[in-house]
C-alpha cells in the first residue's frame, strides 16, 4: 500500500516537475544553438547532436545583428525595485491600519476595504490601461519612468496589502498594546515592535511584488511608444517573422535570471521559525 | 496617589463586560480582582491600562480625569496571562525598551536592567531571545520589564495562569518579594484561584458578570461573603450552596432533616434560606444523612466526594485517598456551627463568624 502510494506520488512528483522545468530546459538548450541547431529538428545533446555556440548571447549583449537588452534591463529593474518598495512601504502602513484598527464608512468595513485592495487584482488589465493612458497623459508622464513606477505600484499595492494584513492578523495585538505601555505612541509601536517582527511578511511580499513587477508586460507596452522599453517589451520585440530563436532564448533567460535569484537569496528569510515564542 | 473607577460600564453586542465598576485602588497596595472566567476582570486592567474604550463613567488618577490620557502616558505597566515579549529583542533589550523609550541615561539603563534581571533571576540568560527560554523563563522576562520602571500602575492579568503548577507556586511565592519595594505603585492582579487572590492580596475585589460584587480585606471576603455568588466563587470547591428550611429548631431540605439549627442562626426567625457549607466542613460519618456518590476526584492529598441529597448536589472535601465506588450510599454529616445563611435573595444573612444577634451589614 505504502510502496504504491510512494509509487504513484514521485511519477507524480516526476511528471509534473517535467512539465515545469521542460519548457526552462529547452530555452537553455536553444540559447546555445545557431540558426542550423534550431532548423534540424529536435536536438538535446550539445557537441553530439548540434554545435553549441554563443551566438545568442553574443547578441543580447549588443552583438552583431543582436539588440541591446541592457537598457531596458535597467529600466525594468529601476521601475520593479522603485515601485516595490512604495508599495511595501504604503501597504505596510495600510495593512497595519487595516488589521489593528476598525474602519466603519457607512457600510463600509474593514473587510470591504481589503477586498477593495484585493479587487483591483480581479479586474481584467485591459479595464485599467485605457484609465491609465488618459491620467498619464493628463499629468505628462506617458512613455516615462515615473509614469510606469506610478502605474506598476497601483498594481502592487493591493497585493502588499493582501499579504500584509494576514501577517500582522497574525502577529498578537499584545505586542503593540505592551509598546504603547512601555512608552510608543501608536506609530511608534508598529515601527519598533511590529515592523522589526514582520520580515518573513515583508519577504513575501516583497517576493510577489518583484514578479508582477517584473513581468508586467501589458502596461509597459500600452503606456510606453518610444523613449522606455522595460525587458518584456525587448524580448517580444525579438519576435519578429523569422524569429532568432537563440537570442529569444538567451534574452529570456537572461530576464529571468535575477528573479531565480532572488528567490534562492530570499528563500532563508522565509524558512519556518521566523517567529518563534510569539504566539504560545 | 489613588486610581479611582467610578460606575465604569462597558457593553459590547448587548454582553456586559463591566457594569456599574466602581473600585478605589490604593498606593502601595496590591488588589487582587477574582472572578471566573468572562467575569470582566481583563476589561478592567484593559480599561485602565487604556487599551478599552468604555461606554460610560470615569476614572481619575490624582484627582484628575485618567479616561482621556493616552496609554503611552499612563506610566502603567503590565503583564499578560500569555508570556508576552518582544521576540525580536534579546532579554536585556526587552527589559530595557520602556527605559530607552522613557530616555533614561545609558549606564542608567544597564544599571537597572542588570538589577532587575538578577531579581528575577535572569542575569546568565541575558542575550537570549524570548524564545529560546522556557514558559516560566519567558514570563520572569515580562515581570522584569513591568518592574524595572518602577511605574506608577502595576496590572497583572493572571500572570501565572498558564504555567505549570510547580513553577506557578513558586512564582507566586517569589512575586510578594519582588513586588514588595515597588513603594506608592497601585499593583491589580487578576486571577481566577482563591488561593491565589487571597494569599498575594491586601485588597481582594470579587467580580461576576461584569460588577465588582465585594470589595474587602481577604479575611473578611473568606469570611463574610456578601452573596452566595461571592461564596461560590472565593472558594475552591465552590462553597455548598442550597435551599432549607428553618423550623422548630432544625433546619430541613424538603422533608428531610439535615441539622439542628447552630447557636449562631439561633435568633433567626422561621422559614427559607439558602444555606452555605463549605467542602472540608461536611463529613462523611459512619451514621448521618443517606446521601448516593455521584463523582470521586482524588487529588492526593484530599478526595473531593460529589454527593446527590434528595436532588441537591454537595461536594465533600476529606483528607487522604479513600477508595469510594460510584453510587456508594454514605452517611454524610454536616459541621451546622460552619453553616452561612443567605436570603432569597443570595444575600448574606449570617456566617459562622458572627455571633448570634449579630446581622450582617449589606
Amino acid at each position: 500500500m505504502s510502496r504504491l502510494y510512494a509509487t504513484f506520488k514521485y511519477t507524480l512528483i516526476s511528471v509534473w516537475a517535467g512539465f515545469v522545468v521542460g519548457p526552462f530546459m529547452w530555452a537553455v538548450l536553444t540559447s546555445f544553438k545557431d540558426a542550423n541547431g534550431v532548423q534540424g529538428g529536435a536536438t538535446y545533446l550539445p557537441w553530439v547532436q548540434y554545435e553549441p555556440t554563443l551566438t545568442g548571447w553574443q547578441n543580447i549583449f549588443g552583438g552583431a545583428g543582436g539588440v541591446d537588452v541592457v537598457r531596458p534591463f535597467l529600466n525594468s529593474a529601476v521601475i520593479t525595485l522603485v515601485a516595490s518598495i512604495i508599495s511595501l512601504a504604503l501597504g505596510a502602513l495600510a495593512a497595519y491600519g487595516l488589521s489593528r484598527y476598525r474602519f466603519k464608512i457607512g457600510f463600509i468595513a474593514n473587510s470591504d476595504i481589503i477586498f477593495f485592495f484585493v479587487s483591483q487584482r480581479i479586474m481584467p488589465p485591459v479595464v485599467l490601461v485605457v484609465p491609465f493612458f488618459f491620467l498619464l497623459q493628463w499629468a505628462n508622464l506617458l512613455d516615462t519612468i515615473p509614469g510606469l513606477v506610478i502605474v506598476t505600484v497601483a498594481l502592487l499595492l493591493p497585493i502588499a496589502v493582501w499579504v500584509m494584513v494576514d501577517f500582522f492578523n497574525g502577529i498578537p495585538r499584545q505586542i503593540d498594546e505592551m509598546a504603547m505601555l512601555d512608552g510608543c505612541g501608536p506609530f511608534g509601536a508598529f515601527v519598533r515592535a511590529i515592523l522589526p517582527n514582520s520580515v518573513p511578511g515583508l519577504t513575501v511580499a516583497a517576493m510577489f511584488c518583484a514578479v508582477f513587477g517584473w513581468n508586467d508586460f501589458f502596461f509597459a507596452f500600452r503606456l510606453t511608444f518610444t523613449e522606455i522599453q522595460t525587458l518584456p517589451q525587448a524580448v517580444v520585440a525579438l519576435n519578429s517573422s523569422i524569429p532568432p530563436w537563440w537570442t529569444l532564448s538567451a534574452a529570456a533567460l537572461f530576464g529571468m535570471s535575477p528573479l531565480i535569484l532572488l528567490a534562492v537569496w530570499v528563500e532563508r528569510y522565509l524558512s519556518k521559525g521566523s517567529l518563534p515564542g510569539v504566539i504560545r | 496617589m489613588t486610581l479611582d473607577a467610578t460606575d465604569l460600564s462597558l457593553t459590547v453586542d448587548g454582553v456586559d463586560h463591566l457594569k456599574d465598576v466602581t473600585a478605589s485602588f490604593q498606593p502601595g497596595r496590591l488588589h487582587t480582582v477574582i472572578g471566573r472566567t468572562l467575569a470582566g476582570k481583563s476589561t478592567l486592567l484593559r480599561v485602565l491600562a487604556g487599551l478599552q474604550r468604555v461606554d460610560s463613567g470615569s476614572l481619575t488618577r490624582h484627582g484628575a480625569d485618567f479616561l482621556t490620557t493616552p496609554v503611552w502616558r499612563r506610566d502603567t505597566a503590565m503583564v499578560y496571562q500569555q508570556f508576552i515579549n518582544y521576540p525580536h529583542l534579546t532579554v536585556f533589550d526587552n527589559v530595557a525598551f520602556p527605559l530607552k523609550r522613557a530616555g533614561v541615561a545609558r549606564d542608567e539603563i544597564r544599571r537597572r536592567v542588570q538589577e532587575s534581571l538578577a531579581r528575577v533571576g535572569l542575569t546568565e540568560f541575558r542575550r537570549r531571545r524570548p524564545s529560546q527560554l522556557s514558559g516560566g523563563q519567558q514570563q520572569r522576562v515580562a515581570l522584569a520589564r513591568a518592574l524595572v520602571r518602577g511605574a506608577g500602575i502595576l496590572l497583572l492579568d493572571e500572570p501565572f495562569a498558564n504555567l505549570d503548577y510547580k513553577l506557578r507556586e513558586q512564582l507566586r511565592e517569589e512575586f510578594k518579594t519582588l513586588f514588595s519595594d515597588q513603594g506608592d505603585a497601585v499593583v491589580i492582579y487578576t486571577t481566577t484561584e482563591p488561593a491565589e487572590a487571597m494569599m498575594l492580596g491586601d485588597v481582594v475585589l470579587v467580580m461576576h458578570e461584569g460588577r465588582i460584587i465585594q470589595t474587602g480585606p481577604p479575611g473578611e471576603v473568606y469570611d463574610r461573603p456578601a452573596t452566595t455568588t461571592v461564596a461560590r466563587i472565593i472558594n475552591d470547591p465552590p462553597m455548598n450552596i442550597f435551599t432549607g428550611r428553618i423550623a422548630g429548631g432544625r433546619i430541613a431540605v424538603d422533608d428531610l432533616q439535615v441539622t439542628r439549627v447552630p447557636a449562631h442562626l439561633a435568633d433567626l426567625p422561621d422559614g427559607t434560606y439558602q444555606f452555605g457549607l463549605r467542602a472540608p466542613d461536611i463529613a462523611l460519618a459512619s451514621a448521618g444523612l443517606q446521601a448516593e456518590v455521584t463523582f470521586v476526584e482524588i487529588s492526593g492529598s484530599e478526595t473531593f466526594v460529589h454527593l446527590a441529597l434528595s436532588g441537591t448536589g454537595f461536594v465533600v472535601q476529606i483528607d487522604g485517598v479513600h477508595d469510594i465506588a460510584l453510587g456508594d450510599r454514605v452517611s454524610m454529616r454536616l459541621r451546622p456551627e460552619r453553616l452561612f445563611a443567605f436570603d432569597h435573595s443570595g444575600a448574606l444573612v449570617r456566617s459562622p463568624s458572627s455571633g448570634p444577634g449579630s446581622p450582617e451589614g449589606r
